[in-house]
């Protein structure tokens, strides 16, 4: 571990200045002590953030949830309104890690979380996200649990967490102040970027940002359905994750917010997609028309291939269970 | 006194049975368990020694070459470190199991990817990993490295002593009945020990302390004595605890012989731990296994023929290889057998003893090949095991001692009703789950090893015993105090054991399942000798001695211990020796498995609902620890079919899920509830206290039954370890 200097930050705009001068914030630390162990990361300060008050769950005036940057894991998998009515955040956030982990790890941390990329996590190895410029070395090599959706030759990292391909599908927004005090919300979908020609940066994020909360819009009515595949029941990553908001009206699909998790290096949503649902009448057909499209471009890298095959069931399996006759609201 | 037994003849006496005090073969609870459960046990990290440096160990970033240079200047003096080691002694590799003497030493040729370079000595353990990260190190690399054991330009050996080619393998194939012919591969694993390995050395003028986390004291002396170059009576070795082995702490290992240098050099103890990484890339793996199984059989589903034909890998030059076919030389019978080990050498990480080398993998895959025997010949897979089990050692014409194989085959059918389970693959379905039974045969070799350890019977009528044995997580320090309790009518509350010190009576430590037979029948002894003491005293026979509750003789003549030793200790060493009996009789332990499995018919992810093992072990020393050693050995049997993995990149050989968060372990809820049964057993040939060794039994073949219960579910043989989802996607129902 690279020595560090350790602050306190007092409040926001004591965080983000701090930050606007090359400052690392600490909040859970679950991904970044790990990494700075492995000197994956070295920052030379870290800003600790969690007096801020930013760990409270609100209702907004329209009807949504504010979800403070603080919030830890558990605290937002647990809340009362969360389970009842964005039930796909719940279950999503529920999937991931373990108990201890989701007690420390927070709501704006989580969406910071960096990737399982085997290479990314050797400093032995080239890896163009920990060393610009370096090489790739997953992209002839081991890449079991890589990106098979807009991957670049420069990367094909995947974000590997829950909670964003929740988020993703139930429209939230990433609220974000700047060192210069500017408050602006980005739409979770939004939020991380695709690799291209820097898969240094995961996300939107400039230097002095911070994140302050998660929006969730108004609940919407239809079944909501978080499904993960991975490689062990518990503890592991999402070889493949789907979070789906249906509503049906009569026995038409009347919206349909599809995300993926374990694919790209973002939370992965395609309107085509959704647009090709919207409308129609559930049945093999349209699902497979639905895989159709949104594995179009998909790409495998040798020991990843099966996840294009695995994704396509997934989302027919999914897309039959959200639709079937009897679908709670 | 010294009481010595040289196993060269069956020891019936069975003195155990004869014992009143009631303690062995009970569930009886760890007398350290509290200590440890409440964090006052002191594993190898944990001794405060005062003045203590930390050494963080550098590693190669080449696979095959050698070091030019390591530019320790630019780092000593800064940042806290005080020194950088690159002594021509230190250890390239951790020692095989038993070496008795230092492996390849000398850091500066690289043999693999990961292999430890130097040693970055600091005041505290942060400052000396930041000095083994940013320790430059120049190579001169070779090119001729090699990664891949199955590539046609990689060398191979065939070592001599397991090479079998008995009657005509190829004639009996022609003229089955049934058969089987087909290639499985198993991956590598890695221990994995909760407790990273961990040194802390400390020098007082020419002798060496040396507080780490070993299983073979005895062995590891030795091997540290010849790796610094001074004798063994300068060392003194202590590894009261072991937060487990699984053959990773067998040998001395690169922690240790670094820790004692850099201590000697700058004058202070250091501590030297691995990291998760560093126990993957430098601690001993499994190799990989790839096994093609020929199994030739009558109508009547009797072998006629079996073949096992594996091919393994390891270092250039190091002695061990994996023994894949060590059970299938014993397990089933067949006249016409070839069987044989080829031995590729490979620039991977050292391969060394798993638990139960050979077993582990050979048996999960005979197991298989088995399976797809009995869906060949249309007979029942228990009835066809029955029908295999030779009357007289196929290849050596020798006879078995204790074998209840065909009773746990027929107990574990039995318990898990067997024959009520749906026997047509693909067929029983639950929603999205596809449902499947299987089961399997379970072997593992017997061995007795020799052991020593001192008893004394205190003056107040408590005992202490002493061994240099350890309990590496497996029940030692319960299954040496019941010995003793039960053969000097003893309760547990008033034996002391004492166990990892090199200067107790030595042993063989723990490894191979021998420890607890071992070193048990050592205690054994030390108390037949005692109680012959005790007897003379009273001026009867030794037998017709009764020793309960800390009183010897019957009823109200009973007197109390402390009364009749009037003031005088008792000590004895008991010493055992393995003999004839090793070798005229085949020894082994078996058991079976049973397993129902759920595999999800859209996904491939497969979950096992319920797992029972049946085992016999000859006799069960204590149940809980024995279940306990089981329960471990099947899960990991899970872990094997369905998830665990080393993966090299075979560009550099470097092992690529080098933590706990991709080398996937099962986690609880990939671990149903487990019924383990312990089978009645007294195995007179093994020793003297007629117990076998138990703790490797469970893994034998379990993963079989999984990968069998997966075919039962949905028709498809995964014969390439592990059978993670994407070997079944293909073949499942359509979505």
């Amino acid at each position: 571990m690279k020595p560090f200097t350790y602050a306190k930050a007092n409040d926001r705009a004591d965080a983000t200045s701090q930050a606007a001068d090359d400052a690392t914030f600490i909040a859970g630390g679950t991904n970044l002590l790990d990494l700075t162990k492995l000197e994956v990361m070295a920052p030379d300060r870290l800003v600790d953030i969690n007096r801020l008050d930013l760990a409270e769950i609100s209702e907004t005036d329209e009807g949504g949830l504010r979800i403070g940057a603080l919030v830890s894991n558990s605290d937002c998998a647990a809340h009362v309104r969360v389970r009842q009515v964005y039930p796909v955040l719940s279950r999503a956030i529920l999937a991931g890690a373990s108990g201890q982990l989701r007690n420390k790890a927070t709501t704006g941390g989580n969406l910071c979380q960096r990737t399982r990329c085997y290479y990314f996590y050797d400093t032995a190895m080239p890896c163009n996200k920990r060393e610009p410029g370096s090489g790739c070395q997953a992209l002839q090599g081991f890449n079991r649990i890589h990106a098979i959706l807009g991957a670049s030759e420069a990367c094909i990292a995947t974000y590997p967490g829950d909670m964003a391909v929740a988020m993703t599908a139930l429209d939230a927004a990433v609220e974000i102040e700047s060192a210069a005090g500017e408050v602006r919300l980005i739409p979770v979908r939004d939020f991380h970027r695709l690799p291209g020609d820097h898969p240094e940066k995961d996300n939107i994020l400039e230097a002095g940002d911070l994140i302050t909360a998660v929006i969730l819009p108004p609940p919407v009515t239809g079944r909501q359905i978080y499904r993960k595949v991975r490689d062990r029941a518990s503890y592991a990553f999402a070889l493949c994750s789907m979070a789906a908001v249906v509503e049906m009206d009569g026995d038409r699909i009347a919206s349909a917010a599809l995300a993926f998790g374990g694919l790209a290096h973002k939370p992965w949503r395609d309107e085509a997609v959704e647009a090709l649902l919207v409308g129609e009448k559930p049945s093999a057909a349209l699902f497979g028309r639905a895989a159709d499209q949104l594995l179009a471009e998909a790409r495998g890298y040798g020991s990843n291939d099966f996840k294009i095959a695995l994704t396509r069931r997934v989302l027919i399996a999914v897309l039959t269970e959200a639709t079937q006759e009897g679908a709670a609201a | 006194m010294t009481a010595h037994q040289k196993m060269d003849k069956a020891d019936e006496r069975n003195r155990l049975d004869d014992m009143v005090q009631g303690l062995v073969g009970t569930p009886m609870d760890r007398p350290e368990g509290p200590l440890k459960v409440s964090g006052q046990a002191t594993y190898a990290h944990e001794w405060d020694v005062p003045d203590m440096l930390y050494g963080v160990l550098a590693r190669a970033t080449i696979s095959k070459g050698r070091v030019t240079d390591v530019a320790s200047s630019g780092l000593i003096g800064k940042n806290g470190v005080r020194a950088v080691i690159t002594d021509d002694r230190l250890l390239r590799r951790p020692a095989q199991g038993g070496a008795d003497e230092a492996p390849a030493q000398g850091a500066k040729q690289v043999d693999y990817f990961g292999q430890p370079i130097a040693l970055v000595v600091a005041e505290t353990f942060e400052q000396a990993r930041h000095g083994a990260n940013r320790l430059e190190i120049s190579y001169e690399a070779e090119g001729n490295a090699a990664f891949d054991p199955e590539a046609e330009d990689t060398d191979t050996d065939l070592p001599e002593d397991d090479q079998l080619d008995q009657g005509d393998l190829d004639q009996a194939m022609r003229d089955a009945a049934f058969t089987v012919d087909q290639v499985y591969r198993t991956p590598g694993h890695n221990s994995a020990a909760m407790e990273p390995h961990c040194a802390i050395a400390s020098w007082d003028g020419d002798k060496l302390t040396l507080r780490g986390s070993y299983q073979m004291l005895n062995f590891n002396i030795n091997e540290l004595a010849d790796a610094l170059h001074i004798v063994p009576d300068n060392i003194h070795m202590l590894s009261p605890y072991v937060g487990g082995g699984f053959g990773s702490k067998l040998g001395i290992s690169p922690e240790a012989v670094s820790a004692a240098l850099a201590a000697k050099e700058v004058g202070q103890p250091v501590c030297v731990a691995l990291s998760r990484p560093q126990v993957f890339e430098t601690t001993m793996r499994r190799s990989e296994t790839r096994q093609h199984v020929r199994l030739a059989c009558g109508e009547d589903g009797v072998l006629t023929g079996i073949g096992h034909e594996c091919l393994v890998s390891n270092l250039p030059g190091e002695g061990f290889y994996e023994p894949v076919t060590q059970a299938t030389h014993f397990l089933y019978g067949g006249k016409h057998r070839k069987l044989g080990i080829e031995v590729a050498r490979v620039n991977r990480t050292c391969g060394g003893s798993v638990r139960a080398p050979g077993e582990a993998v050979g048996m999960q895959v005979l197991e298989n090949a088995l399976d797809e025997l009995a869906e060949a010949s249309g007979i029942d897979p228990v009835e066809l095991r029955k029908r295999n089990v030779p009357d007289r050692h196929p290849e050596q014409d020798i006879p078995y001692s204790s074998r209840r194989f065909v009773e746990a085959l027929d107990e574990g059918a039995r318990r898990f009703q067997w024959d009520e389970c749906n026997k047509k693959p693909g067929s029983l379905r639950e929603g999205d789950w596809l449902i499947g039974h299987g089961m399997a045969g379970a072997s593992r070799v017997n061995i007795l090893s020799e052991a020593k350890a001192r008893v004394t019977l205190q003056a107040d009528g408590s005992a202490l015993v002493e061994t240099d044995m350890t309990d590496i997580g497996t029940g030692t320090y319960a299954i040496l105090t019941q010995i003793a309790g039960e053969m000097l009518g003893l309760p547990a509350a008033k034996v002391e054991t004492r166990l990892g010190d090199t200067d107790f009576p030595r042993g063989p430590g723990s490894g191979g399942s021998w420890g607890a037979a071992s070193t048990g029948s050592a205690v054994f002894l030390a108390c037949e000798e005692i109680r012959g003491t005790i007897a003379e005293a009273m001026g009867i026979e030794e037998d017709e001695l009764t020793l309960a509750d800390g009183k010897a003789g019957k009823g109200e003549a009973a007197r109390p211990l402390a009364d009749i030793l009037a003031g005088k200790p008792l000590s004895a060493i008991g010493h055992i020796e393995p003999g004839q009996t090793l070798e005229e009789m085949q020894q082994a332990t078996y058991g079976s498995y049973f397993a129902e499995v759920a595999v999800n018919a859209v996904t491939g992810e497969t979950r096992v609902r319920r797992m029972l093992g049946v085992f016999g072990a000859g006799r069960i020393l204590n149940e809980k620890t024995a279940t306990s050693q089981c329960y471990g050995g099947m899960i990991w049997g899970i872990g094997s079919a369905l998830t665990e993995e080393l993966v090299f990149d075979n560009r550099d050989g470097h092992i690529v899920n080098h933590d706990l968060a991709e080398y996937h372990i099962p986690v609880n809820l990939d671990v149903p509830q487990i019924e383990v049964v312990l089978l009645e057993e007294r195995d007179e040939y093994a020793s003297p206290i007629q117990a076998k060794g138990i703790g490797e039994l469970g893994i034998c073949g379990a993963a079989a039954a999984v990968t069998n219960a997966i075919y039962n579910a949905t028709g498809i043989r995964v014969r390439d370890y592990p059978a993670t989802l994407d070997k079944l996607l293909a073949d499942l129902p359509e979505a």
